[in-house]
């Protein structure tokens, strides 16, 4: 169960090797989380993460879990569920893509919108219901400030994006009330392995930080957390820029 | 299609403690008889049940997340009252505040409360509550002569003191079953008045001095804190001690009141007479913050400052000297939407150094806690999860949003177990369970318990998920 600060005490992480989701995981083990699943591709780093997990004291479990194959998430996610009540389900998992190459290939690009999107609308939803069922729990989903208007520089990833968040926005309409607090964590450029060697972008921000925005969002139960908190403003400002404006716009 | 029909079906309501935080739903149930409350139970499913009374548990104590919630203020009739001998036998979802109305006039008061009345007397037993009168007369479930449970199996069973179902069932949180009716032995009073002594306390040392010296002299005794207090002042408090006025005092005081012509108290009305005052509730949508340092450091202030430094035999209406805030309905709202914790602990005599430091460390903090009362335990009781003890209690309501609390509480607690303390489970959202067996020592035989009359742990509520109880 979540304490009045919302800090979970079992935590399932979907995309168990994101850097974001295992800087949230520190924070959640240091307070009172005890048991974690991370769910993704079987790999070493998958099993390097569970370790070092485990070597803080929380009682950590792998999944093997693929975000492109839907067909298998209710099978997956219910033994999870089945094990004991997951107070807080972390959803991810996500690919940033190479524009400029899947521009040119489709194939590429679409799997880029599969793994953002369709992947999460399956996995979210299995977790809505058993989150329902157990009556409580938080599921948080990683968006991204690109979500929030698509640029020339990243509208695969950042349509995808658009189509999570806004499906995580509705899904946390449709569970208003029933105990279960759907949370959209809208982060900046992240200083991760997914985006090293990219240009950052103004407000970039760490692992760290968007953890520790998550714990404040569980305790305020927070419906849409921005990291840092300073893009609400900006991005409130560059969704009414006119677009000749904002092609011109270096973002 | 409906907007919200599929694919999430199934009617449920968020329930929360009187704290506000960590809401979770469950099915609501309102029980009107025995029989419903009993089929209730068998139906209650694989997330189990929990009865609850009138909210007044601060944390996570009568809420069930996807299980039954029974709401046992459906069942409220007093049965029968033996005016003579002093008992009332009456369903567990009677409140005290009912009790007081029926009892009052006919010259008998609740045996033990809270500061509130707002709580209902299945409630009072399932938490073994305590009132300003520990020290004399122990918890509520000390002046229990019977209750009856309904267990798991969906059977009534009688319990009486003496018994382990008793023991694990006062101060038990529910989890042994459904308390149905109790049977509980009352105090005589003459009048319905209080008899009021009042005095400050400079600092902690003053005050644990003052209340060892004459606590013993009262039926009647708390301190109010102030914790914003800070350097010498730290502790700083004002205590309130009472006894029920006798008619004799009453009447002196009504000719002392009829005899000045301007005098600014009226007639003192009929001595058993029972009246509550009412001011208007506490709005629904209170700003975060409102209760923030500074404005609680100007109340407290005033508090100390309008206080007398000694003053007695003050006449005070029971539900001005027990229940202040049940004036204000709702006022759990005036800490906005994030809610709040309290946190009550315990620390056994010959630990005063660890209450001490526990206090500085709250007044170093800033908590901003308004109305933190410290008040001296007498005797334990037999409840096996019962949670006073001899020595200090404090209590106090801090905002949960205010930053970095649930460490400063961690913090806390381990100064608790270090002193052989415990923290109160009717008040606690958010003890971590490691520390629970080391505070309730008698938990291992409350877990055997259950697991013997309740092997598919159809009672659970959770507090009980949270803390492994």
């Amino acid at each position: 169960m979540k304490d009045a600060f919302g800090t979970p005490q079992s935590l399932l992480i979907l995309g168990g090797t994101s850097e974001i989701a295992l800087a949230t995981a520190r924070r959640l083990i240091a307070r009172r989380t005890r048991t974690v699943w991370l769910a993704g591709r079987p790999s070493p780093d998958l099993e390097k993460a569970a370790a070092h997990l485990r070597g803080l004291g929380a009682e950590t479990h792998t999944v093997a879990f693929d975000a492109l194959a839907p067909d298998s998430h209710e099978t997956i996610l219910g033994k999870i569920f089945a094990e004991g009540d997951i107070d807080m389900v972390l959803l991810a998992f996500g690919l940033l893509g190479d524009q400029a190459h899947d521009e040119r290939d489709p194939v590429a690009a679409v799997r880029v919108a599969q793994t953002n999107y369709t992947g999460a609308v399956s996995a979210g939803l299995v977790c809505a219901r058993a989150l329902q069922s157990q009556g409580h729990g938080s599921l948080v989903v990683l968006s991204s400030v690109a979500a929030e208007r698509a640029r020339r520089s990243n509208f695969i990833y950042g349509s995808a994006k658009a189509g999570l968040d806004a499906f995580t926005q509705g899904l946390g309409d449709a569970l208003h009330g029933t105990g279960v607090h759907v949370m959209v964590v809208r982060p900046g450029f992240v200083r991760t392995s997914m985006t090293a060697g990219r240009a950052e972008t103004p407000l970039a921000t760490t692992p760290e930080a968007v953890a520790t925005a998550i714990e404040l969002g569980l305790r305020r139960r927070s419906e849409t957390v921005w990291v840092p908190g300073a893009l609400r403003l900006v991005m409130a400002a560059l969704r009414h820029v006119p677009r000749p404006l904002f092609r011109r716009l270096p973002l | 299609m409906p907007a919200n029909a599929v694919p999430f079906p199934g009617r449920t309501t968020p329930v929360t403690g009187w704290g506000r935080t960590a809401p979770t739903a469950a099915r609501l149930i309102r029980p009107r008889t025995y029989e419903e409350a009993a089929a209730a139970v068998r139906a209650c499913g694989a997330r189990g049940g929990i009865a609850r009374g009138l909210g007044r548990a601060y944390g996570d104590a009568a809420q069930n997340a996807g299980g039954a919630v029974l709401d046992m203020t459906g069942l409220d009739r007093v049965h029968a009252i033996d005016a003579d001998g002093g008992t009332v036998l009456c369903d567990a979802g009677v409140s005290l505040h009912r009790l007081m109305e029926v009892l009052l006039p006919l010259g008998w008061f609740v045996p033990v409360t809270p500061g509130t009345r707002q709580v209902t007397v299945g409630g009072a037993i399932a938490a073994d509550i305590h009132g300003k009168n520990h020290h004399v007369s122990g918890g509520f479930a000390r002046h229990v002569l019977s209750l009856e449970l309904l267990t798991a199996d969906g059977e009534i069973r009688t319990a009486v003191p003496g018994t382990p179902l008793f023991d694990a069932t006062a101060g038990g949180m529910g989890l042994t079953g459904v308390i149905l009716t109790a049977t509980v032995r009352l105090l005589p009073v003459e009048t319905s008045w209080m008899s009021v002594d009042t005095e400050r306390a400079r600092d902690l040392d003053d005050l644990l001095a003052r209340l060892t010296a004459t606590d013993r002299y009262y039926r009647y005794s708390v301190a109010w804190i102030d914790l914003l207090a800070r350097g010498s002042a730290t502790g700083r408090a004002v205590l309130t001690r009472g006894e029920h006025a006798s008619l004799e005092t009453l009447e002196l005081a009504s000719a002392r009141a009829r005899g000045a012509r301007f005098g600014r108290r009226g007639p003192l009305g009929r001595p058993l007479e029972f009246r509550t005052s009412r001011f208007p509730a506490a709005p629904a949508f209170v700003p975060e913050g409102l209760l923030s340092r500074s404005t609680v450091g100007l109340f407290n202030e005033l508090w100390y400052r309008k206080a007398p430094r000694a003053r007695a035999d003050q006449l005070q209406r029971i539900s001005t000297f027990f229940h202040p805030l049940d004036g204000v309905p709702h006022w759990n709202r005036l800490y906005g939407r994030s809610g709040f914790v309290q946190y009550q602990f315990v620390v056994g005599h010959g630990h005063e150094e660890a209450l001490r430091r526990i206090v500085t460390l709250i007044s170093a903090r800033r908590c901003p806690s308004f109305l933190a009362v410290l008040k001296r335990f007498g005797e334990g009781d037999t409840g096996w999860l019962s949670f006073p003890m001899p020595g200090w209690t404090l209590a106090l309501d801090i905002p949960a949003g205010l930053p970095g609390l649930g460490v400063f509480l961690d913090r806390l607690d381990e100064e608790v177990a270090a002193a052989d303390g415990r923290v109160y489970l009717a008040k606690d959202a958010r003890l971590r369970p490691e520390l629970l067996a080391a505070m309730y020592p008698r938990l291992h035989e409350f877990r055997a318990l259950r697991r013997e009359l309740d092997p598919d742990g159809v009672f659970v509520s959770d507090l009980a998920r949270r803390l492994g109880l």
